[in-house]
């Protein structure tokens, strides 16, 4: 049915176009001079035709599923749902649906039978009032379409007036996935702070996210101190630049001032494969291989190493940094004007007096600007650490010892089955907040600083 | 400027200065070669992790494309499994006998020692001969040869990652089960094909029977909505604010915002899809469709960065010729400038997805890390995606899945270098110097 919905929508958008573009094409035969090209009035019917109505299904077929689930539950015996939480309605819908697919489990309550049967009407019903509104409303636009060709009719502006338009809307996209970005994270953020304390979650020092799963249970009353999580964070995100920020800026520096142009051609491109390739691979790298080297290294000469260490997760994390950081270092170098370097060659400096005397500082605000975009992605950097790193949080700035990091935790909370109604799953949202809101300063920070030092010298 | 030193032409007169820079000259002269020395350094220890991490992979994940074969002869007895009871039966008894033929020694009515020794048998055989019986059950009463994957221990016993000089308390098999696989092996039973269930299974409990068609039919049906989203998205952004948009504040305000999606982590795209696609509209969790939109807004900056500057790059010669000839402001962009940019944004467009593919985490947050038997077959089932499937198979125990995971790897590093590779050879071929 909704596979026959968008046959008809692009069957419709063809024939509207064949059929303006032959009376346009009429028109003309019969000696009168057109305003527009008769593929503009083929075009402006496909566009009036196709684009209300595929917004128009798309809606539909969005919103279906909610007003069909709605008014299921709604029908249900009055006081069945009396007394149950979320997670056990969605449960109870959840089974209406595997029934109404055929799919049973035991021997099911009758009213939830009879739901199911329900639920297949409703849907059935809906399906079909959308393909007569699809016909309806295609038929009606093509005819009105077909009914403005007239010689004066000015096609090409209406078009172009239309593809504009749209054009625009796909502009506003990015900024439709900002405020949607912006709006989860608050509407969920707010919902933890109404149960959870600001000020502990800024200010605490314990993060133990265990909550009792039934009310009568004993268990710890939960902890949502975010301290220690950040704090994990900067651990592992500063082992990462230790390992990054020498190697890439060396690496620039060479393939910058002394590298031959062919090495310089093979070599650059090698690195950049190291940002390719994807986290998730690095995770498990580190788990497969750092994590025991540096555990045996660490016992060998007498340390105590935990298996998960910040070391491995932060060194591989550094590893997957170096192309990042050593590209933007030389396109920094690169963008010294060349009269600076050359003054600095004339009065007799060597080639390393010049890069580390003039070029360099030179170059240090874009520099910097690559730095501060490396710790952002560090920061928000996911599957290394969700792999490599630690659960539990601890007030430590060892890194042998294992610690977890902010994106650790959104992944954990909200992995498998979750509702929203519990301060432990929207605490992710929470550190998701908190997390945004850094980086998004950071890299808005980096990207002043890189674009106010490119103009001193253009 | 060693030349200086060492010049055959005499002495020159000799200034402080000019003596300063000669005794400080082989000093001046070492640094630079220790910085040179520090360059090389750090440039090598970027490409020996790299290579350290490609010969660990390999080294761990060519394992996994062969798969431990054993071929017995299974007498299907009617008894075991009747006609009428069909596709229900003892297959398992079946199996369980027809090792015992070759184990002459093991008293089979024990049941404790008949399932110490089909434990050899995948424990997917069972239902490898109820298909095969069930498909045709004349098959019953007759003796038929079966060629099936071993168990997990077996199978890394023949690969030899379970090694047969360590003590039997500290081995997953013990000196029987060896003796067992032994038997066996010289018996001609044993063999190691390609593993081709590695792309065919969709993903399983067992080692043995895992693999990755789940994870690459999500990844498909996910990259094509991503596709299919992102890539019109894109080049109409790309289009307007190159081409059309006035500058303006809003214009400004655009291109922001663009940049700093690019820089949002990935993991709070996953927060959105969660809260706003899952939470909101309802849509289906750990479905493909879900993914591929989460992953389109994490492209789209990729994919209009990529067309602007295409776009740029076709010079204003072009446009001013087609303006001069009558065209219209859009006639000279959608009939001109486009078709010209085309290349420069395919190959923009496939390194995103590339990207794409490679994304785990916001996949993660929408459940596409669920564990799923069988292949979707439209992008509304649930499904896994290749990097989840790796974060899977990574959290597994068992031993079998370590490889397993380096050569799902190894299969998805491969589609990004393919991709990465169309995208230069396009760039390549249909580059333009105007």
């Amino acid at each position: 049915m909704t596979l026959a919905a968008f046959l008809v929508l692009f069957a419709a958008t063809v024939a509207g176009y064949m059929l303006n573009r032959r009376a346009a094409l009429t028109i003309r035969g019969s000696g009168t001079q057109l305003h527009s090209l008769e593929s503009f009035h083929g075009l402006y019917s496909a566009l009036t035709v196709l684009v209300p109505v595929l917004v128009i299904l798309l809606l539909w077929i969005m919103l279906q599923g909610v007003v069909v689930d709605r008014l299921t539950m709604g029908s249900l015996p009055d006081g069945t749902l009396d007394g149950l939480g979320t997670g056990q309605i969605q449960l109870i819908l959840a089974e209406i649906k595997s029934i109404s697919r055929g799919v049973i489990f035991g021997t099911p309550e009758e009213f939830k039978i009879q739901a199911a049967e329900r639920y297949i009407s409703y849907n059935n019903t809906a399906t079909t009032l959308m393909l007569a509104v699809v016909v309806a409303l295609v038929l009606a636009l093509v005819v009105a379409a077909r009914r403005r060709v007239a010689a004066g009719f000015r096609a090409r502006q209406q078009v172009e007036s239309i593809t504009s338009g749209l054009m625009i809307f796909c502009a506003t996209v990015a900024i439709f996935t900002t405020v949607g970005i912006i709006f989860a994270l608050v509407f969920e953020t707010y919902k933890f702070f109404t149960m959870v304390p600001i000020t502990e979650f800024l200010f605490g020092t314990s993060w133990e996210p265990q909550i009792p799963i039934r009310a009568d249970q004993i268990a710890a009353e939960g902890a949502f101190g975010a301290v220690p999580v950040f704090l994990g964070t900067i651990v592992i995100a500063t082992v990462a630049l230790v390992v990054a920020v020498p190697v890439g800026l060396l690496t620039a520096i060479y393939l910058n001032e002394f590298a031959s142009h062919r090495v310089r051609k093979v070599i650059k491109p090698i690195l950049e494969i190291l940002s390719g390739v994807p986290t998730v691979v690095y995770g498990f790298f580190a788990i497969l291989v750092i994590a025991p080297a540096i555990r045996s290294f660490g016992q060998s000469i007498g340390l105590d190493v935990a298996p998960n260490t910040a070391l491995a997760a932060g060194s591989v994390m550094g590893v997957m940094l170096i192309p990042f950081i050593s590209s933007f270092a030389d396109d920094a170098l690169s963008a010294v004007p060349q009269s600076l370097r050359d003054g600095a060659l004339a009065l007799g400096a060597t080639r390393a007096e010049t890069m580390l005397n003039v070029l360099f500082p030179a170059a240090i605000p874009g520099i910097v600007g690559g730095v501060l975009l490396a710790v952002s992605r560090a920061i928000g950097e996911t599957m290394i650490v969700v792999m490599a790193a630690g659960l539990i949080a601890k007030m430590t700035i060892n890194p042998l010892d294992s610690v977890t990091a902010v994106t650790v935790q959104i992944v954990t909370m909200l992995i498998g089955d979750t509702s929203f109604d519990n301060p432990k799953t929207l605490s992710a949202f929470a550190l998701g907040m908190m997390l945004f809101i850094i980086t998004l300063m950071i890299n808005v920070l980096a990207l002043r600083i890189v674009r106010k030092y490119r103009e001193i010298y253009d | 400027m060693t030349d200086f030193t060492t010049d055959p032409a005499g002495p020159r007169p000799v200034n402080a200065t000019t003596e300063a820079v000669r005794n400080s000259l082989a000093r001046r002269n070492r640094k630079q070669l220790w910085l040179q020395g520090f360059g090389i350094a750090a440039i090598s220890f970027a490409l020996m992790m790299l290579f350290i991490l490609i010969t660990s992979l390999v080294g761990s994940g060519y394992q996994a494309f062969t798969q431990t074969h054993v071929e017995i002869e299974v007498f299907v007895d009617p008894e075991e499994v009747p006609v009428e009871n069909l596709p229900r039966g003892g297959f398992r008894e079946v199996l369980s006998a027809s090792m015992g033929q070759y184990f002459p020694d093991v008293d089979m009515t024990d049941r404790a020692a008949a399932r110490e020794v089909s434990t050899i048998l995948s424990n997917g055989a069972q239902f490898e001969l109820r298909d095969m019986v069930v498909a045709d059950p004349t098959l019953i009463g007759q003796t038929i040869t079966l060629k099936v994957p071993t168990s997990d221990p077996y199978d890394q016993l023949a690969k030899g990652l379970v090694k047969r000089d360590t003590t039997e308390e500290n081995r997953r098999l013990d000196d029987a089960a060896i003796e067992r696989f032994d038997r066996l092996q010289e018996l001609g039973l044993i063999s190691k094909p390609l593993n081709t269930g590695l792309l065919s299974n969709a993903d399983s409990r067992f080692p043995e029977l895992a693999g990755l068609k789940g994870a690459l039919v999500g990844s498909f049906w996910a990259l094509l909505t991503c596709f299919v989203i992102s890539f019109p998205l894109g080049i109409g952004a790309a289009i307007y604010l190159e081409e059309f948009a006035p500058k303006n504040r809003m214009s400004d305000f655009i291109e922001v915002n663009i940049n700093n999606l690019a820089a949002v982590p990935s993991v709070v795209f996953g927060l959105l899809a969660l809260s706003v696609f899952i939470g909101w509209f309802g849509m289906p969790r750990s479905a493909p469709f879900v993914g591929g939109l989460t992953l389109a807004l994490m492209t789209l900056p990729t994919i209009i960065i990529a067309t602007r500057a295409a776009l740029k790059a076709v010079p204003p010669s072009i446009r001013e010729a087609a303006l001069g000839v009558g065209a219209s402001k859009h006639q000279v962009v959608f009939h001109h400038v486009l078709p010209l940019a085309m290349p420069g944004i395919l190959t923009g467009t496939i390194i995103g997805l590339a990207q794409a593919l490679g994304e785990t985490a916001p996949l993660l947050l929408i459940g596409m890390n669920a564990f799923i038997t069988s292949a979707a077959s439209s992008p509304f089932d649930s499904a896994t995606a290749l990097p989840t499937q790796i974060f899977i198979w990574a959290d597994s125990p068992e031993r079998g899945f370590v490889s397993r995971t380096s050569a799902a790897i190894l299969v998805l590093l491969g589609f990004l270098i393919t991709m990465n590779a169309v995208a230069i050879y396009l760039r390549q071929k249909f580059e333009r110097k105007w």
